[in-house]
């Protein structure tokens, strides 16, 4: 079996390669009973670098982005948050107890495609409580933080607000307002404008957008191809479970190199 | 003199019982309501010998009558060297019978909440005791509200049985007020009338909270 996982990664991103690793995943594989998710995945992930992962719907891609803060554990291979390994003791394959794995969590962000904001809670205690208690920040300095952040995204009025009252899109922008609290080395973002109505996608477009820039490390699963081909200093194409090929969008979305995602466009031009 | 101007003129007898099942009541609810909240700890667990205990104790609890686990606890343990007086008796009973129900309610209402809300959790670094108890407990009491609801009138209306291990409650006082001075339709209103209305202070109560549950659901 040809190995496409692996193959495009020793093209060198220029430039990108001076940053650290953030994240690594390597050989990665995860089945579901018979059905095989991941086959062999290897990526890496360079400090302020935003990757988006891409391909039709059971390609694997969300799998892969759960695997990397192991809200899924993977069946083989490692997972690697700047050098150490993720969900597995050091020096064992025994899996990690879960408080240092809940540890290790606080450094990976992550944005959901159905926001997950604690529902009993008001935006603002959302964005404040994982520093306050989990990390066990103090509480003023985090609240002062929180209410800049949440002026960053825009939401300064919804402070007290509690989320069944808010849009789509204002919950997103919540979402990632809760990550960046944590001041995490990487946030993953799962499919984060997908159940948002299509008017409401921009608002949340234009906060990541901002973020890339600013030099955040993000992998973002996501079919906003304009947001990929804009925002994204390397694209990664998933069918079947395999990495199928990596790139800088200009290449990807300018010549793809397989068939595979040559078809993947077309649907997607087609509209 | 009419049944209800007997009644009247003993009231002292009645509200010394109605204060009775309002402690009865107090002290079973909010331990069923704890120890309820505890048991979908292993209710929930992944280990299956842990859920499977748990679950069969509910399943005893819920096809066991009442009155007979009553009986049970007090005429039945002195048998195997247990003995209980009849309060300690009669709120042991409350306490275990309905903390199975307040479980399993506040379960269903843990395994209905969506699931991407608990994985924040993990995501965010919660885990254990902490996930438990700021994550996954407020919403699940805050969904579970009008059940809860259900349950605490269930244990008003249980508390009634305790009269057959003479527990000066309620019942217990309007059947003794009856048999002395023969004023059986009146004194049993009465009881009703005051079971009735706490009741309807629960209802009024958790529909109040249930107002303020409704946006933080």
């Amino acid at each position: 079996m040809l190995n496409v996982a692996t193959a495009p990664l020793q093209q060198p991103a220029v430039a990108a390669d001076e940053r650290p690793v953030v994240l690594e995943v390597a050989g990665l594989s995860k089945s579901f009973g018979a059905n095989v998710v991941l086959r062999d995945i290897s990526l890496q992930v360079r400090k302020g670098e935003t990757v988006c992962l891409l391909g039709p719907s059971g390609s694997g891609k969300s799998t892969l982005l759960r695997c990397m803060n192991w809200l899924e554990e993977p069946d083989g291979g490692a997972v690697l948050l700047g050098g150490q390994r993720v969900g597995v003791r050091p020096g064992s394959n025994l899996r990690m107890s879960d408080r240092d794995l809940a540890a290790m969590r606080t450094r990976v962000g992550m944005v959901f495609q159905h926001f997950a904001l604690w529902p009993h809670m008001t935006v603002l205690q959302n964005i404040m409580e994982a520093p306050v208690h989990v990390l066990k920040r103090n509480k003023a300095e985090v609240r002062r933080e929180a209410e800049a952040l949440l002026q960053r995204v825009g939401l300064a009025d919804k402070m007290d607000s509690f989320p069944a009252r808010l849009s789509g899109g204002q919950k997103q922008r919540v979402g990632i307002a809760r990550s960046l609290a944590m001041k995490p080395d990487v946030i993953l973002f799962d499919e984060p404008t997908s159940s948002l109505d299509p008017e409401l996608v921009g608002e949340v477009l234009n906060v990541m957008q901002d973020l890339a820039r600013e030099g955040m490390t993000m992998v973002v699963v996501t079919h906003e191809m304009s947001f990929a081909r804009d925002v994204a200093n390397r694209v990664v194409f998933m069918d079947g479970g395999y990495i199928v090929e990596s790139g800088v969008p200009e290449e990807f979305f300018g010549a793809p190199k397989s068939d595979r995602a040559r078809q993947f466009l077309a649907r997607y031009a087609r509209g | 003199m009419s049944e209800f101007a007997v009644v009247w003129q003993h009231r002292d007898l009645i509200l010394h019982g109605f204060e009775n099942t309002l402690i009865i009541v107090a002290l079973s609810a909010a331990g069923s309501l704890v120890l309820g909240a505890l048991l979908t700890i292993p209710l929930m667990s992944r280990n299956a010998v842990l859920r499977g205990a748990a679950t069969a104790y509910v399943d005893t609890m819920r096809c066991v009558p009442f009155l007979l686990f009553v009986y049970l606890l007090y005429f039945g343990l002195p048998s195997l060297g247990l003995r209980f007086d009849n309060w300690t008796a009669g709120i042991i009973a409350l306490l275990i019978y309905n903390s199975a129900y307040m479980g399993e309610l506040l379960r269903a209402s843990w395994a209905d909440l969506p699931k991407e809300q608990i994985e924040a959790g993990h995501a965010f670094g919660f885990s254990g005791w902490r996930l438990f108890r700021r994550i996954i407990l407020p919403p699940v009491l805050f969904s579970a509200l009008p059940l809860i609801g259900n349950q605490l009138i269930q244990i008003v209306k249980d508390s009634a049985f305790l009269t057959i291990i003479a527990v000066a409650e309620l019942t217990h006082e309007a059947t003794s007020l009856q048999t002395t001075y023969f004023v059986p339709f009146a004194s049993f209103v009465a009881a009703v009338f005051l079971y009735w209305l706490t009741c309807v202070t629960i209802e009024g109560t958790i529909g109040y909270a249930n107002r303020y549950a409704e946006e933080r659901r």
